[in-house]
């Protein structure tokens, strides 16, 4: 049984692994610094619980605290990507649009914001 | 009006009491007497403070119908995060990168804000979206394969399921 | 067979954290080095798990913890820096 769990364990590490490298992979390839966000917050995300979840099961009398850092990254991986999302917007990097039609909802409340701040 | 008010104040004491409480026990993770009771004294002296900024719901979501969604939505959440990485996987790896990024917004149909926190949070693991802002109740979306800017359609499918999940959660 | 499979998952982490880094350097504005810095935190917390699991030592385990509550908050305070409101 010890033995089954430590090689799905294994397993699990191992994906975890692979989607960390594509995180890194993600933010170095990417356009602009929103879609760098969105590689390196999802790839992280699930690398890092994936890869803590695999040590939980090698080592079961781990699993509970195992579980408290699975849940922590759950929480403040989006957390923080949204908050910088938001101040990038705010200093003024709009993002990249790969052609004229490109959509950007969020300039007109961004400008009707600064216009109030203004007067 | 004022059992009203107090009403509120001793279920929001409750609820950060009890959420701190399994917060130490799952710290500590060692279940003998002495443990548990500095932690139920300590939590509960923590929640006479803390309860004035994190008073995120009611007593509602103690009610088994809301446990059993958040089983569901804990479930449909790790399905979306799952999809979501091999997605992103597909794009990085691709040569030619096939992104169409773009900023969209909706409206979405949830009063209070811990509600919308959760559900701006799910946004940012799905497949492709990464939630930007969030001005009164309309959302700001940044989406990496933009398929239509229809406020309409865009709730559809971005939001749609773990919408009707939460509405069922904090009962709204 | 276990030991085999730790060693490559280092070699993948180590590639991540190095890509982290290349961007960090070149970054063109300040949002893309905070937010490699996070995709650091991250695989950081990570890897001090599995050396927890290679060392067998079970305090490894807070000190991943703590330093994940440290960079997520000095995520948010350079966040709210940048934008403008602190």
């Amino acid at each position: 049984m010890k033995e089954i769990l430590e090689i799905i364990g294994a397993l699990f590490v191992l994906l975890g692994g692979i989607f960390l490298f594509l995180g890194g992979l993600g933010i170095v390839r990417m356009p602009d610094a929103y879609n760098r966000l969105q590689a390196g917050t999802k790839a992280t995300t699930l690398g890092g619980m994936s890869l803590i979840l695999g040590v939980g099961l090698m080592e079961t009398s781990w699993l509970i605290k195992a579980m408290v850092i699975i849940i922590f990254i759950a929480f403040s991986n989006p957390l923080s990507s949204h908050a910088l999302a938001r101040a990038n917007y705010k200093r003024k990097n709009f993002p990249y649009l790969k052609n004229t039609k490109g959509v950007d909802a969020y300039k007109d409340a961004y400008l009707n914001e600064n216009k109030e701040e203004q007067s | 009006m004022e059992t009203n008010t107090l009403y509120k104040k001793l279920s929001s004491v409750f609820l950060n009491w009890l959420f701190l409480f399994i917060v130490w026990n799952a710290f500590t993770s060692s279940f003998q007497a002495q443990e548990v009771i500095t932690g139920l004294i300590l939590s509960f002296f923590l929640a006479l403070f803390t309860s004035r900024f994190f008073d995120c719901c009611s007593l509602r979501v103690l009610h088994p119908v809301s446990l059993f969604y958040s089983i569901v939505y804990v479930f449909v959440f790790l399905i979306a995060l799952i999809r979501s990485n091999f997605d992103m996987a597909k794009r990085v790896l691709s040569p030619s990168l096939p992104i169409n990024p773009g900023i969209v917004k909706f409206k979405t149909r949830l009063q209070s804000d811990f509600a919308k926190m959760m559900l701006a949070n799910s946004i940012t693991l799905t497949p492709g979206t990464l939630s930007v802002d969030l001005i009164e109740d309309t959302l700001y979306v940044h989406w990496i394969d933009v398929k239509t800017d229809d406020p309409e359609k865009v709730h559809t499918e971005i939001a749609q399921q773990f919408e009707n999940i939460l509405l069922k959660i904090f009962a709204e | 067979m276990i030991q085999i499979i730790i060693y490559v998952t280092f070699g993948f982490m180590v590639m991540g954290i190095i890509f982290s880094a290349w961007r960090i350097m070149k970054g063109p504005t300040a949002a893309d080095r905070v937010l490699a810095l996070d995709t650091l935190t991250t695989i950081s917390v990570s890897g001090m798990v599995l050396m927890a699991y290679v060392f067998n030592r079970f305090i490894y385990l807070d000190v991943a913890l703590i330093y994940g509550v440290l960079g997520f908050i000095g995520v948010l305070v350079i966040a709210r820096y940048l934008e403008g409101a602190l």
